[in-house]
């Protein structure tokens, strides 16, 4: 327990009275044995923020976000321990399929599957589940969650065009979208705009802010600007260590860790 | 060396250098254009001297026997009938063979693909392959010990399990190499979506890698669509119209073969050769549009 309230955001002001939403008990990832990609992690995380996600290639940031909804079960070499939990339920004693419907993911490269019109590819959560709906309720998803990521009006006129004829930071909207229509508790991105021109960047930052206003958003991002223009509250990861976890602004202007301070100043990453 | 012997050289280089990159490409151009002349020879040959008989009547007429043709030979007429129980055998043939193929050619390229390191699946990949270069004539011989021995009688049956032999490995080959070019992360994002494994691998997978999939399903058929040696050990021919997949069964290339070895019937070996590359070249063809139309 004491490493969790350890690792408690010191800076309570916008999270008093509030529970977390997730929460991160002791969690390590290995690849091969005795190898930890992620070791030993615990934090908590509040509702409707942006965490992002921060640290040098290959200090374990995918893995750790990976290990939230399950996607390390694919493979049997990669062994996960400890408890993470999502709405007070231990995710790591439920159906990997049941935490992936909970936990919506977005990957680096936009990737729409690519034999799906738009209009489907937002429904994919729900035609690969075999979940039937209505007519009006498809339409009402749809319309939803494609406004909710400002792509309706882009593309309501072209619903039945393949979701690979869009432009990338369409793409990446779209592959958003298709997430929220899942309703998911909380969002997942890895690195969602570094494959991205600087104006869809830029479209996508402004989504975030507006979708942290009903989901909880965790970003793995590369970008120090980025994380500083949207997160409430950073992650520093080194070496599989989750070495500080702070309210963003508190992070950038006074560290606490040395390789904090020097990650962020650029002496190394 | 002065600055100008330098640049005097280089410059004389580069000339002999693009000179020799033009005899290289000529010399390219020139034997690409020798390989294409047997390929125009066999069309000019079959065209010329098949569309004579090209007509209405081998579509709608069984082949004739060697009497009905001499007898229209002595008195000047051209040979009769047509090739109607082949074109129908064939088509029987051939497509039970896909039945079978498909399926099993789907899964075991699924398998094949899904698991990369596995031990089992690399031998599996190893025996594809051996079977891919066994002769047409042994794979006949099998599909008859199989099959016509315990059936008691040569059938189309027999004919399409020996095609079916020959199909498998193609598909297989093609459904793997089409999945595994798929990016991982499709798979991922399916996954990510909640969905279970096998409805990832079946609604988007599959789809995705249709184009590639039918592709080689179209290739294969084309392969076999024209091979004669395992087909006399097993559908044997008929002079009728059979769709009984237990009876022997005529095929385009068993007529063609039969036409061969009669001096009455010699004739008209051209227009079903014509046919059958009519055919074959269609079945490329629409290969070719649903790589390009299907490509993701
Ligand atoms: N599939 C894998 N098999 C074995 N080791 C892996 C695998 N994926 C990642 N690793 C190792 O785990 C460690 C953490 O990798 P991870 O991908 O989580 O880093 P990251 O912080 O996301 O890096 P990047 O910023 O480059 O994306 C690295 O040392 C990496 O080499
Ligand atoms: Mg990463």
């Amino acid at each position: 327990m004491e490493n969790i309230t350890e690792n408690r955001l010191n800076n309570q002001e916008d999270n008093s009275g509030n529970e977390p939403i997730l929460v991160l008990k002791e969690v390590s990832v290995s690849y091969a044995p005795g190898k930890k990609a992620v070791d030993n992690v615990s934090a908590d995380i509040y509702p409707n923020t942006i965490t992002a996600i921060m640290g040098p290639s290959g200090c374990g940031k995918s893995t750790l976000l990976r290990a939230i909804n399950r996607m390390h079960d694919l493979y049997p070499n990669i062994v996960t321990s400890g408890d993470i939990y999502l709405k007070g339920k231990n995710i790591m004693k439920m159906n990997p399929m049941e935490v992936r419907r909970m936990a919506g993911m977005v990957f680096q490269t936009p990737n729409p599957f690519p034999t799906m019109s738009i209009y489907d590819n937002v429904l994919a959560g729900y035609r690969l589940n075999g979940i039937k709906l209505k007519k009006n309720e498809k339409d009402e998803i749809v319309r939803k969650s494609l406004t909710a990521v400002a792509l309706w009006d882009e593309v309501k006129d072209v619903m039945n065009r393949r979701g690979s004829f869009l432009s990338g930071g369409q793409q990446q909207r779209l592959c958003i979208a298709r997430a929220l229509a899942l309703k998911p508790e909380v969002l997942l991105m890895d690195e969602p705009t570094s494959a991205l021109d600087p104006v869809s960047t830029n479209k996508i930052e402004e989504l975030l802010l507006e979708l942290k206003k009903n989901f909880t958003i965790l970003i793995v991002t590369h970008n120090m600007s980025q994380a500083a223009r949207i997160s409430d509250n950073s992650m520093f990861m080194y070496l599989g260590d989750l070495v500080e976890y702070a309210p963003t602004k508190q992070m950038f202007t006074k560290p606490k860790n040395k390789k904090t301070e020097e990650y962020l100043t650029g002496i190394f990453g | 060396m002065k600055d100008k012997d330098r640049d005097k050289m280089m410059w004389s280089n580069i000339k002999k250098r693009s000179a020799k990159d033009k005899i290289v490409f000529g010399a390219i151009c020139f034997f690409s254009f020798l390989s294409m002349i047997p390929l125009f020879l066999i069309i000019w040959e079959v065209v010329s001297k098949g569309y004579k008989n090209f007509n209405w009547r081998l579509f709608t007429q069984v082949a004739p026997s060697s009497m009905d043709a001499l007898i229209a030979k002595m008195s000047g007429e051209p040979i009769p009938g047509g090739i109607l129980n082949g074109i129908t055998g064939t088509f029987l043939i051939v497509g039970l063979a896909v039945l079978f193929t498909v399926p099993l050619g789907l899964f075991v390229g699924i398998y094949l693909s899904e698991h990369r390191d596995n031990k089992f699946a690399q031998t599996v990949s190893y025996l594809t392959d051996l079977l891919q270069g066994m002769p047409s004539i042994v794979i006949g011989i099998i599909a008859y010990i199989w099959v016509v021995k315990p059936l008691g009688s040569y059938s189309a049956l027999a004919g399409s399990v020996a095609l079916t032999i020959m199909m498998l490995p193609m598909v297989v080959r093609s459904t793997e190499e089409t999945l595994k070019m798929l990016p991982h992360s499709l798979k991922e994002a399916g996954l990510a979506l909640g969905a279970s494994y096998t409805d990832v691998i079946f609604k988007v997978m599959v789809p995705s890698g249709f184009g590639g999939i039918f592709t080689g399903i179209l290739l294969a058929v084309s392969r076999v669509m024209g091979e004669t040696a395992p087909l006399m050990l097993t559908a044997l021919g008929a002079s009728v119209v059979n769709w009984n997949i237990l009876e022997p069964t005529a095929a385009i290339p068993l007529l063609i073969w039969d036409f061969y070895n009669d001096p009455n019937l010699v004739d008209i070996i051209w227009s079903a050769s014509l046919l059958l590359l009519i055919v074959i070249f269609l079945l490329n063809w629409l290969a070719k549009i649903v790589a390009r139309k299907w490509k993701i």
